[in-house]
């Protein structure tokens, strides 16, 4: 019997094969397609006509507004009003402004581990989280695949990152993998699988999991993937997934890995990345301080539900420091009613946070609200290139949830864990 | 066809190639600033048959086509880099811009007269009287990159479906 890695037995599933070996051409049948607003509708649909056919397989393919959303410039507004007029004409699953594509699709119940599926967007790894082999293209490679269902891949060989013992108060995912980027750098991936492993990860909820696959993209991986495991399966089937026979979906012992990296979970502290590469992170200490005047709590990577959880932990009982703006666009609307359930939209509100549209915002940079000349922010999103989110001038730190909104507070760069102290000591 | 080398670093980013505050329009606009922020008079300089010449992992970042379409639109007549990264390679490709990987640039300096050749897979410095050895791209994208993309590619391969649909 051949080792397999788990990137090898969901890659000759959907090949239709037996087995795979890394570096082999393959071709693919797609289980799925993910599809938004940018790369989608607008891009995609004079490509099929000029090729003269239709979708695939409509059933197959799942559209999210989520870019131009909320169409607060007329040319966004145009490219929604299209969006919407394809979905139409299409039948194609389409979840309109509920959110940012990578959290509404596992959200609604679309994956299920052991999936083939391309998405057109670079975050698309995030799906790995699952256990399905999800990996972002660009829109012309997507119309190829609408047309005919299929993709060329190279099976990609594994790089095993394990990461043993629990995070330590006011660490997360979104530190693990900052620290990544400073240690194998935005091309350490070398556009083959991570696969994430060990107790720490066992420990982690699903939506922090989803942060680690996310951030795979920033590790230039094609995929991102993390074994299912119960915690996989009690979330897919709350969200109504059909979830049978995960189990084997593992890489077995002894299956080939290009590297395997060790880490230990309870020795990391939370991480900063300075502007403009996420690979410039340290740990909180050891970064200059530094004043700021927006605090950004945004995007696929920093503003799930959880991510939202931990900030108001932060934020509870605080205000924003004066000349500090914080901005909170929750990443899906179901995170945020959940949150204003629990009162955690109301502690945001109460320190005085403004909040946008549960959409991609500042962090893609595409629609009205941008950082302005000159500003310095602090974000929980995963990019911080040069002029992504405003003018070239704008500098933008990274950090998680709970750093960002200590940072509010503070209005400087601020750890988390100071925080956290001080709440447990006023109880 | 001959041009001119224009020299960048490692990590270039899809932010720079396709700012997001013009992803809403055209391509026309877009290439106007593609690379503005690390060069700002990059799109008026650049004619066609130029090559860019850049570090690691080139092309880093976005799933946004555009950041190749930009590229092309401008003229250049490839990118020859040390490595790219996974989705702007796939991208360029499918859109028949030529990408093409080097084991040193060392001796390419920017401004250099240069001239790419794909299908031999050199890049010859031509006042240098210096030849780059490029690394041979793989059958499946040498065959997309003649055809001349993706998207004329499928449309061969429907074509010859048809036929043989027709003939039985």
């Amino acid at each position: 019997m051949m080792a397999d890695s788990l990137a090898q037995k969901i890659i000759a599933r959907a090949a239709g094969r037996s087995s795979v070996m890394p570096g082999e051409v393959v071709t693919a049948a797609v289980d799925l397609a993910m599809i938004h607003d940018s790369g989608g509708p607008r891009r995609v649909e004079p490509i099929l006509r000029d090729l003269g056919v239709g979708l695939f397989d409509p059933s197959k393919v799942v559209l999210i507004s989520d870019h131009f959303v909320p169409g607060d410039t007329p040319e966004s507004a145009d490219i929604l009003e299209f969006t919407r007029n394809w979905a139409g004409q299409h039948r194609v699953t389409f979840h309109d402004g509920q959110g940012i594509c990578h959290v509404v699709l596992p959200e609604r119940g679309h994956l299920r581990p052991g999936m083939f599926v391309v998405g057109g967007d670079s975050h698309s790894p995030t799906g790995g989280a699952f256990g399905t082999y999800m990996f972002g293209i660009g829109a012309t490679e997507m119309a190829g695949v609408l047309a005919t269902g299929e993709i060329w891949l190279k099976v990609p060989q594994t790089i095993l990152i394990e990461w043993r013992n629990r995070l330590s108060e006011g660490v997360t995912a979104k530190d693990m993998m900052l620290a990544l980027c400073a240690r194998i750098g935005m091309g350490g991936g070398r556009y083959q699988a991570i696969e994430f492993a060990g107790s720490t990860i066992s420990s982690l909820s699903m939506q922090e999991r989803m942060t680690l696959s996310n951030m795979a993209a920033e590790l230039g991986a094609q995929a991102g993937l993390i074994a299912p495991d119960e915690t996989t399966v009690a979330y897919l089937r709350k969200a109504g997934a059909d979830v049978d026979a995960w189990q084997d979906l593992k890489t077995d012992i002894g299956a080939p890995l290009l590297d395997h990296l060790l880490f230990d979970g309870a020795a990391l502290e939370p991480q900063v990345a300075a502007p403009h590469s996420p690979a410039n992170a340290t740990a909180i200490g050891d970064a200059p301080q530094t004043s700021i005047d927006v605090a950004y709590i945004g995007a696929c990577t920093g503003a799930k539900y959880e991510d939202l959880k931990g900030a108001a932990g932060i934020l509870r009982g605080r205000g924003v420091a004066a000349g500090v703006e914080l901005l909170i666009a929750p990443a899906s609307k179901r995170d945020q009613e959940r949150a204003a359930d629990e009162g955690i939209m109301k502690v945001f509100e109460d320190a005085g946070a403004r909040i946008l549209a549960n959409a991609c915002g500042i962090c893609a940079g595409y629609g009205a609200d941008r950082l302005g000349a000159g500003v310095t922010c602090i974000s929980s999103t995963a990019r911080n290139f040069k002029g992504r989110m405003g003018a070239p001038s704008s500098r933008v730190w990274l950090g998680s949830p709970l750093t960002v909104a200590a940072s509010a507070v503070a209005g400087r760069i601020a750890d988390p864990r100071n925080f956290l102290t001080l709440e447990i000591s006023a109880i | 066809m001959s041009g001119r080398a224009f020299l960048f670093g490692d990590d270039v980013d899809t932010d720079q190639l396709a700012p997001g505050a013009f992803m809403s329009g055209g391509i026309e606009a877009l290439a106007a600033h593609c690379l503005e922020g690390l060069r700002p008079d990059f799109a008026e300089q650049v004619k066609a048959g130029d090559v860019l010449v850049a570090g690691w992992n080139f092309g880093m970042g976005s799933s946004r086509e555009q950041a190749a379409e930009a590229l092309k639109h401008l003229g250049l007549a490839g990118v020859v880099a040390l490595s790219f990264a996974g989705i702007f390679y796939r991208n360029a490709i499918n859109l028949g811009l030529p990408v093409l990987v080097a084991d040193d640039l060392a001796d390419v300096a920017d401004g250099d007269a240069v001239e790419l050749d794909v299908e031999a897979g050199l890049l010859r410095l031509t006042q240098k009287d210096k030849t780059l050895s490029l690394e041979p791209l793989p059958d499946n994208l040498k065959q997309l990159l003649a055809d001349g993309g993706l998207v004329p590619h499928l449309k061969k391969r429907f074509a010859a479906a048809r036929r043989e649909g027709t003939a039985s």
